[in-house]
């Protein structure tokens, strides 16, 4: 059984890995060299991933390129919770990985887009160069590689948020400490 | 009657098959056929176009899956098989399951319809060119259910967008379609190319090529492709009919496109550029001295041969065009078919009626 599960473990973590086909989802600056990483100099089409999707259903990588305020991220939460279910996430730039540059004194950025769904990958630099974001993409290959389907299960759990989504989107919750953002604070 | 057809008879004939038996199975092997057939074109296609947008970009494109990325495709087909299949809340759900097979299975019915070559023709029938519209209109009907029943404002857009594309470029492909019946005096689509097999200048093309010009662009808004790519624009529509579709009913669509761009091609080439007849009007394979059954056999792969690669020529027409354009606006794709195109396919009707009776007079 296990030598069964392995094998299709093989393909299955090639196929995934080397067809991340990433949400079209830019906030801020990294989105152009987002943008230029798809472009001659740098093809990330090389690697299988220039397919950008424009619809969440269609993607398997969100790339969070920019800095995310409290308006942006019921969205974000949203385009997450859109994608179908083998989807990894890159926190791209400082301002993802833990609020950069707005860390100490702003009002409407969230420290960190982990603060609302789990990342993957995180990729400092202010903005990263499209080097580093291929490089990022090649380390969460190989991480996809290690997966496999029998712990698939615990994966999945402890890729979701701990945020609440409500019907009408503009108030999010905080489970552990309960703090509510509006829209727009 | 084919040759493949005689020996596979022979060959059941011997072995004391039942008739029902031998007639069942025929057509099982020409399903058999035309799905490997499309499965292996799609998956090349695919590749084709991404290493080809990638090369007038100056990119590499896909190259680290096998050799030269030649095994891109594949990955990408496991893992949509694999996708998690999402299910909006607010789906017609009837409708949106049955919309991807839709989208696919009259697209694949018009495949049995091509003279792949003089002895393989999986469905010979006396109105394979009627077939060939009617079916057409199915598969875009299938994208009007994708876009209705998805519960998404983006995905109605784009299926009315695409409905609207359709039923306006419907009718310059059908002109054309009867003015090529004028010439060759038939529907049969093996009677259109045996009238055109004796020299190059024989094809339709040459006293046609206003109706070859119209057939072509009225083809690509048909096949949504790029300059007309308007229900999937996804700087307006996110990804258009088809984006509520996830996983395997994603991927159906997307196997029905590219089905469909390789079939829209084949039936160009059988029309306009000869089909599977060479443009030397004679074939390799008759200048070997070979028992009559093998020279048979190589001139049907000949035959094979020349029809691909009239079709890849204009499915690289197609992807140069991709690279090139940007994409035009509704009213005006809408404007294009209907006050350029459709008057001009009437008058090519005309021209081509006249030219039919001064050929027959002189």
């Amino acid at each position: 059984m296990h030598i069964i599960l392995s094998t299709i473990d093989n393909i299955y973590n090639w196929a995934k890995s080397n067809s991340l086909w990433p949400l079209t989802f830019a906030t801020s600056c990294c989105g152009i060299e987002m943008m230029s990483a798809t472009a001659s100099n740098f093809d990330i089409a090389r690697f299988g991933s220039e397919v950008f999707r424009a619809s969440p259903r269609q993607a398997d990588l969100l790339i969070i390129a920019g800095t995310i305020t409290y308006k942006m991220a019921p969205i974000l939460l949203q385009l997450y919770e859109q994608m179908a279910e083998p989807k990894y996430v890159i926190a791209m730039g400082a301002c993802s990985c833990s609020g950069g540059m707005f860390k100490n004194d702003s009002y409407s950025v969230v420290y960190g887009a982990d603060k609302i769904i789990p990342v993957d990958i995180y990729l400092p630099m202010c903005p990263p160069k499209p080097e580093a974001l291929i490089d990022a993409i090649k380390k969460l290959q190989n991480k996809i590689k290690q997966e496999s389907l029998i712990k698939r299960e615990a994966f999945i759990s402890s890729h979701k948020t701990n945020l609440h989504l409500k019907d009408d989107l503009d108030i999010l919750t905080l489970k552990e400490d309960v703090q509510i953002f509006k829209m727009g604070l | 009657m084919s040759i493949f057809y005689l020996i596979y008879i022979e060959f059941m004939i011997r072995l004391n098959a039942p008739h029902w038996l031998i007639f069942a199975l025929w057509h099982l092997i020409l399903f058999i056929f035309i799905a490997i057939l499309l499965v292996i074109t799609v998956i090349i296609l695919v590749l084709f176009e991404r290493k080809y947008l990638a090369f007038y970009t100056r990119r590499k494109g896909p190259n680290r899956v096998g050799i030269y990325g030649c095994l891109q495709t594949v990955a990408d087909a496991i893992k949509l098989l694999f996708k998690e299949n999402i299910e909006p809340k607010n789906i017609d759900k009837m409708i949106y399951y049955t919309a991807p097979l839709l989208v696919f299975s009259p697209i694949m019915t018009v495949w049995f319809l091509i003279p792949f070559t003089s002895g393989l023709i999986p469905f010979d029938s006396s109105c394979s060119l009627l077939l060939f519209m009617a079916l057409l209109s199915i598969s875009i009907l299938a994208i009007l259910f994708a876009g209705f029943s998805s519960g998404n404002k983006y995905s109605l857009i784009g299926g009315l967008r695409a409905c609207a594309q359709a039923i306006s470029s419907e009718i310059p492909i059908f002109l054309c379609l009867i003015s090529i019946a004028i010439l060759s005096g038939s529907l049969n689509l093996d009677i259109i190319v045996k009238t055109q097999k004796d020299s190059i200048f024989d094809w339709y093309i040459f006293p046609n090529i206003l109706g070859f010009i119209i057939f072509f662009i009225s083809a690509l808004i048909v096949m949504n492709r790029t300059p007309f790519d308007l229900p999937e624009a996804e700087s307006e529509l996110t990804a258009g009919y088809h984006s509520e579709y996830s996983g395997m009913k994603f991927a159906m669509f997307f196997l029905g496109e590219y089905a469909l761009t390789f079939i829209i091609c084949a039936f160009t080439a059988t029309l306009f550029l000869g089909g599977y007849n060479s443009p030397m009007g004679f074939y390799f394979s008759d200048l070997l001295n070979l028992p009559i059954i093998f020279q048979e056999f190589l001139k049907n792969i000949e035959q094979f041969i020349w029809l691909m690669i009239k079709t890849g020529f204009l499915i690289l027409i197609i992807m140069w065009i991709r690279a090139t354009y940007p994409r035009l606006t509704t009213e005006r794709t809408l404007n294009l078919s209907w006050y350029i195109l459709t008057p001009l396919a009437i008058f090519n009707i005309f021209i081509m009626s006249l030219y039919k009776l001064l050929r027959s007079i002189l």
